[in-house]
C-alpha cells in the first residue's frame, strides 16, 4: 500500500509537471498511486512493457478497491443472485432490474458516498445522490423514488452536527432540484461512526419492458459520444481516495471530492430518456468513479470490441488538461453513448435541445483495446479486459481472524446489571434517544411528495410506498441495518439486516422481491475486519435464500475507519417489495380506530443483547445479537401478508429498536390515539417483553369483529397471536407499567433532533 | 368543449408532469406541454407555470426563467386577461416577471421545508376559488426553500384593499398562529392574485393533493373552480 497521504501529493505533483512532460513510471510512483508491488508487476507482465504515466493512472484507478471490488468480489459471488423476477443478473448492468408485472421493470440500487461526505458533507452527499440516480437512468429507467441510510457519531459532538447538517442539505438540495421524492430512510447515531459517517443513497426507477438500454459498446465504426457536462479537474482520484482509510491527512483531499450540479443532471435525465426514443443508441453508460477511463473500458469489455478515443475532442472546463486528467476526472453529470454509425446527429440534437454537450470523441474499432489519443499521440493503449471487474482486475481472498472482542461481548451477563424499576420513565428516555426520536427534522428538508406518487410519508411508516400510475400496484422499499447487531454477531446481524427490512416491507403490505446492498466495513487488510465481512455476507445470503429475495447488486465500501478503529460493520440492505393492490393493501403503523383490538404476533420476547435499552440506559453495546429463527420468521411474514391482503389489518408495526414498548408508543403517537394493553399473556419478565429486540415480532390492530377470524388465521399458520388490548383514549396505558400521555410522548419523540440541531 | 391547459416546461421544471397528470387524469381536461423556447400560446385556455428549479435557480428563484422566450408571451397573454396560475417556482417566476407584486425570500429558518400545511381561503371572488367557501381550511403540501413572501406595507395594504390575498397559512382550525406561518411570509400569505384577478401565484402545491391515496384531495376544488370559470366564459 502506498503512503496514506500520497494521492493528494501526487495530484499536486501531476498538476505542476504534466503540462511539460509525463513523469517516469517507477515502482515508487506506482506505490504512490495506491497499487501494490505485486500489482505493478502484474501490469508490466500483462502489457509486456512498463506502462506510460497515463496508463498507470488508468490502472491505478480501475484496480482501486472502489472500481475493482478486488477484495470482495469472490465473497459477493457467493450471495444468491438468481430469481424468477430478475431481468438482469447481479453486476451485469449499472443496477438491478426486477420484473414487477404489467410490462414494467424496476431498476434499483444503493451506493455509498462515505469518504467524500466525511470531509465535504454537502457535496459528498449531493454527488452520492446524483451518482445513484445516474446509475438508474443510464439503463433507460426514470427515477421515481429515493431512500437513504445515514450513520453518524454521537450528536453531542459539534462536528457530528456539522456533518449531519451538511449531509442533509446536500441530499435535499440535489434531490429536491432533480425532482425525485425521498420516500424513506434511516439515521443512526453511534460513537463508532465518529469521523467516518456513512452516507448511502438508493434510487428506484421504472422502465417499460423492452425500453432498457445496456452499457455496451459494439459495432465497428460506431461513434462514441460524450454527453452532458464538460470535464474539469474535479474528483481526480476520487475512487482511489475512497479506497483508503480516512486519516488526519484526508482533509487535504478535499479536491478529490466532486461537485454536483442537480440542474445539469435533470437536463441529462430528460435528454437521455428522450434520446433512447430515437432508436439510435447502441449502449449507454454513466460516468461515475474513474470517469472516462471507467466508462470506456467497461463498455468496451462488455462488447468485446475495441475503442479509440481522441481526448482532444472532450469538452473541457479548463485549458491545458492532460490525458491523465481527462481520463481520471470525476466531473459529474456526464454519460458515454455508443450510437449507430450515421445517426450520431440525432443523438447530438437531443442533447443540444437540452443545452448539453453531445460530442463525438471516438469510435468502436476492431481491436480489444481502449486506446486514448491526445495531440496526435497515443497516451494509453490497454486491453479493456485488463481493467474491469470480473476480467483482468485482481481478485483476492484476504486473511481472516475472529475478532477477540466477540467472546467478551457475547458472554456479558445482562442480568448482572441494576435495572430501573420505573419502566414508564424508561420508555420516555428511549423515545427521546437520538436513534428512536423522530427524524422529522431530517426528512422535512427533503421533497417527499414530488411526482405525486408518495403514498406513505417517511417517518410514519415502516417503509416507503409509492403507487405506480396507470396500474393498481405499488412499490415498497426500505433501507435497514442495525450495525450494533452485526458488531455483536456478524452472521446473525447480517441475517437480521435482510430479515428486518423484509418484515418492514411486509408490514407496509408488500411482498419482498429482491435486495440491493451497500456493504460498509473497515479495512479489508485487517483479518478481523475481513472475518466479520465474510460472516456478515454469509448471514445475508442465508436470509436472502430463505426469503427468496436475491441480491441484484450494490456497492462495497471498505476502509471505513477512524483513528479509533473500524466502524460497526454495516451491511445496509435496500429491500424492494411489490404491493399488488396499493389502495387496499398499503398498511401503516398508526392506530386508526378506537376499539380496534391490538395483537402481538410472533416469537417470544427475550434477550436484551444489542438493544437500544442497553445503550440508552446503561451505555452498553453488549450481549449477543437478538434471537432469530429464520424459518419461523418466513412463516410470520407470509401469515402477516396474507392477513393484510385479506383486509384484516388496520395497522401494523414491526418491533425493532426499543422493543415492544416503543412499537406501541409509536403506533399511538402516529395515530394520535391511545391504547390500553396488558402484558400478562406474554411469557417472560416485563423488562424483556417491553425492551427486547428479539426478531420475528409485530404488533397489529384489527377490527374487533374480525378477532376470531384473525386468531384462526394465525393459528392455522402456526404463528402465535396474542391479544394485548385495544385502541382507546388519549394515553398509552400499559398494565403494571403506567400511563403515558400521547401529547407528552409526542413532544419527547419530536424534540430531540431539532433541539440538538437548532440550538 | 373541454378547455385546453398548457403546462410550461423550463429546463429544471420538475412538477410539470404532476400538473399534467392532475389536469389530464384527475380532472379529465386537455393538457399540452409548452417548451420554454416556444412562443406559440394559441389554443391555450389556461396556463400553468409549474414548480421546480427553472434553470437551476442558482441565482434567485425564477430570476432567469423570467427572461425565457415563452415568458415574454406569457406576460402578453396575462396582460390581455389570459388566466395564468404559478405554483411554487411558478409563483416565484410570476413575481420576477412583474405579473404579481412582491418578492420571495428564503424561508425564515433558512431550510427547505416539505410537509402538509393548512391553508385558509381568503376570497372566493376569483376564477381559482369560486368553488371554495371563504374561511374554508384545506390541507395541501408545500415543498420549497424560498417561500417567504415579502411586500412592503403599502403594497400589502393594496393587496388587502383589492382583495388579492387568496390563501393564507393557518392551523387546522383556521387560526393564523405563528407556528402555522412556517416560512415567515408577511401576513401569512400563501397565494395572491393580480388586480385583474386572472393571475394566481401560490407556494403550496394543489396538484399534489388531488387523490385520496396520496393523503389529501383538498387541491381539487381549486381546479374545479378553474374549470367552472372556463366553462362559463
Amino acid at each position: 500500500m502506498g503512503s496514506v497521504n500520497s494521492n493528494a501529493e501526487i495530484t499536486l505533483f501531476i498538476m505542476s509537471q504534466t503540462a511539460t512532460k509525463e513523469p517516469e513510471v517507477t515502482l515508487e510512483l506506482a506505490l504512490d498511486h495506491g497499487l501494490t508491488e505485486e500489482e505493478f508487476e502484474m501490469i508490466k507482465d500483462r502489457l509486456g512493457r512498463i506502462p506510460t504515466f497515463t496508463e498507470l493512472g488508468v490502472y491505478s484507478v480501475m484496480w482501486s478497491e472502489h472500481c475493482s471490488y478486488k477484495n470482495s468480489i469472490i465473497e459477493l459471488k457467493k450471495l444468491p443472485r438468481d430469481g424468477e423476477h430478475l431481468l438482469v443478473g447481479a453486476g451485469e448492468e449499472n443496477a438491478g432490474l426486477v420484473d414487477i408485472g404489467e410490462g414494467l421493470g424496476c431498476a434499483f440500487k444503493i451506493e455509498s458516498h462515505n469518504h467524500p461526505s466525511a470531509i465535504e458533507p454537502y457535496e459528498g452527499a449531493a454527488t452520492g445522490v446524483g451518482g445513484i440516480h445516474r446509475d438508474i437512468f443510464t439503463m433507460g429507467a426514470r427515477p421515481v423514488a429515493s431512500l437513504n441510510s445515514l450513520r453518524f457519531g454521537s450528536m453531542d459532538n459539534p462536528k457530528v452536527r456539522y456533518l449531519l447538517d451538511g449531509v442533509v442539505r446536500g441530499i435535499g438540495d440535489y434531490g429536491n432540484s432533480f425532482g425525485i421524492p425521498v420516500i424513506g430512510g434511516e439515521v443512526y447515531f453511534d460513537e463508532s461512526y465518529e469521523g467516518n459517517p456513512l452516507v448511502n443513497a438508493m434510487s428506484i426507477g421504472l422502465v417499460k419492458e423492452g425500453e432498457t438500454v445496456s452499457a455496451i459498446s459494439e459495432g465497428i465504426g460506431n461513434p462514441v459520444i460524450i454527453v452532458g457536462a464538460s470535464t474539469g479537474r474535479d474528483g481526480i482520484h476520487g475512487a482511489t481516495f475512497a479506497s483508503e482509510e480516512i486519516s488526519e491527512e484526508s482533509e487535504a483531499k478535499r479536491p478529490s471530492v466532486q461537485v454536483g450540479d442537480p440542474f445539469t443532471e435533470k437536463l441529462l435525465l430528460e435528454a437521455s430518456l428522450e434520446v433512447l426514443k430515437t432508436g439510435a443508441v447502441v449502449g449507454m453508460q454513466d460516468m461515475g468513479a474513474a470517469g472516462i477511463a471507467c466508462s470506456t473500458s467497461e463498455m468496451t469489455d462488455k462488447g468485446g470490441q475495441g475503442m479509440k478515443i481522441d481526448l482532444d475532442k472532450v469538452p473541457a472546463r479548463e485549458d491545458g488538461m492532460t490525458a491523465y486528467e481527462l481520463l481520471l476526472s470525476e466531473s459529474q453529470e456526464r454519460m458515454l453513448i455508443v450510437a449507430e454509425k450515421g445517426r450520431e446527429q440525432e443523438v447530438i440534437d437531443v442533447y443540444e435541445k437540452w443545452d448539453l454537450h453531445g460530442v463525438v470523441i471516438g469510435e468502436v474499432v476492431d481491436t480489444e483495446n481502449v486506446t486514448y489519443w491526445k495531440e496526435g499521440e497515443i497516451k494509453a493503449d490497454i486491453p479493456a479486459e485488463h481493467l474491469v471487474l470480473g476480467g483482468g482486475a485482481p481478485q483476492y481472498v484476504r486473511e481472516t481472524k475472529k475478532p477477540g472482542y466477540l467472546d467478551e461481548v457475547q458472554n456479558f451477563d445482562v442480568y448482572s446489571l441494576d435495572h430501573p424499576s420505573d419502566y414508564a420513565d424508561t420508555i420516555k428516555k428511549l423515545l427521546s434517544s437520538p436513534n428512536i426520536a423522530s427524524k422529522r427534522w431530517v426528512h422535512e428538508q427533503y421533497d417527499t411528495t414530488v411526482r405525486t406518487n408518495t403514498v406513505t410519508s417517511p417517518g410514519a411508516s415502516d417503509s416507503g410506498v409509492i403507487r405506480i400510475k396507470g396500474t393498481n400496484r405499488g412499490l415498497v422499499a426500505k433501507t435497514d441495518c442495525n450495525g450494533r447487531y452485526v458488531y455483536l454477531n456478524p452472521k446473525r446481524g447480517g441475517q437480521i439486516a435482510v430479515i428486518e427490512s423484509a418484515r418492514n416491507v411486509v408490514c407496509s403490505g408488500g411482498k419482498p422481491m429482491a435486495i440491493t446492498n451497500c456493504l460498509n466495513f473497515g479495512n479489508p487488510y485487517k483479518p478481523e475486519v475481513y472475518w466479520t465481512f465474510k460472516e456478515a455476507l454469509s448471514g445475508m445470503g442465508e436470509a436472502c435464500r430463505a426469503l427468496n429475495t436475491p441480491v441484484t447488486g450494490g456497492n462495497v465500501s471498505f476502509y471505513n475507519e477512524n483513528p479509533n478503529g473500524a466502524i460497526f460493520p454495516s451491511p445496509i440492505i435496500g429491500m424492494l417489495g411489490l404491493i399488488e393492490d396499493v389502495e387496499k393493501h398499503t398498511t401503516t403503523p398508526a392506530f386508526k380506530n378506537d376499539g380496534d383490538v391490538i395483537l402481538y404476533v410472533g416469537a417470544d420476547r427475550t434477550g436484551l443483547g444489542g438493544s437500544e435499552y442497553l445503550k440508552t440506559i446503561h451505555e452498553l453495546t453488549k450481549g449477543d445479537a437478538p434471537a432469530l429463527d429464520i424459518d419461523f420468521e418466513v412463516q410470520l411474514q407470509e401469515a402477516l401478508l396474507d392477513a393484510i391482503k385479506s383486509g384484516y389489518v388496520t395497522a401494523a408495526h414491526d418491533i425493532s429498536d426499543g422493543g415492544l414498548a416503543i412499537t406501541l408508543a409509536e403506533m399511538a403517537i402516529f395515530g394520535k390515539k391511545g391504547a390500553s394493553v396488558s402484558l400478562d399473556k406474554l411469557d417472560g419478565s416485563d423488562l424483556e417483553i417491553l425492551f427486547s429486540e428479539a426478531q420475528s415480532g409485530v404488533v397489529i390492530s384489527i377490527d374487533r369483529d374480525n378477532f376470531n377470524a384473525v386468531s384462526e388465521h394465525f393459528a392455522k399458520a402456526g404463528v402465535p397471536a396474542v391479544q394485548l388490548g385495544a385502541v382507546a383514549g388519549s394515553s398509552l396505558n400499559i398494565e403494571g407499567v403506567g400511563s403515558l400521555d400521547i401529547a407528552e410522548m409526542t413532544t419527547l419523540h419530536e424534540s430531540t433532533i431539532p433541539q440538538a440541531m437548532e440550538a | 368543449m373541454m378547455p385546453t391547459f398548457g403546462v410550461i416546461v423550463f429546463p429544471g421544471s420538475n412538477c410539470d408532469h404532476d400538473a399534467y397528470h392532475a389536469m389530464k387524469h384527475v380532472m379529465n381536461a386537455e393538457v399540452r406541454f409548452l417548451w420554454h423556447k416556444d412562443t406559440d400560446l394559441s389554443g391555450i385556455d389556461f396556463l400553468i407555470v409549474p414548480g421546480g428549479f427553472s434553470y437551476g435557480d442558482y441565482l434567485r428563484s425564477g430570476a432567469i426563467a423570467r427572461f425565457s422566450p415563452i415568458m415574454q408571451e406569457v406576460i402578453k397573454y396575462a396582460e390581455k386577461g389570459g388566466p395564468v396560475m404559478g405554483i411554487c417556482n411558478g409563483f416565484q417566476i410570476l413575481l420576477e416577471s412583474g405579473l404579481l407584486p412582491g418578492s420571495m425570500m428564503h424561508n425564515q429558518k433558512l431550510r427547505f421545508v416539505c410537509k402538509n400545511v393548512y391553508l385558509r381561503c381568503e376570497s372566493t371572488d376569483s376564477l381559482f376559488t369560486n368553488s371554495l367557501d371563504k374561511g374554508q381550511v384545506f390541507d395541501i403540501p408545500v415543498s420549497h426553500g424560498e417561500g417567504n413572501y415579502f411586500i412592503e406595507d403599502d403594497g400589502l395594504k393594496s393587496l388587502h384593499d383589492n382583495d388579492q390575498v387568496l390563501f393564507r397559512y393557518c392551523n387546522e382550525d383556521g387560526e393564523l398562529t405563528e407556528e402555522a406561518n412556517f416560512n415567515g411570509s408577511v401576513d401569512h400569505i400563501a397565494g395572491i392574485c393580480n388586480t385583474g384577478r386572472n393571475v394566481l401565484g401560490m407556494m403550496p402545491h394543489p396538484e399534489r393533493a388531488m387523490e385520496g391515496i396520496l393523503g389529501s384531495e383538498d387541491g381539487k376544488p381549486i381546479f374545479e373552480s378553474i374549470l367552472n370559470a372556463l366553462s362559463v366564459a
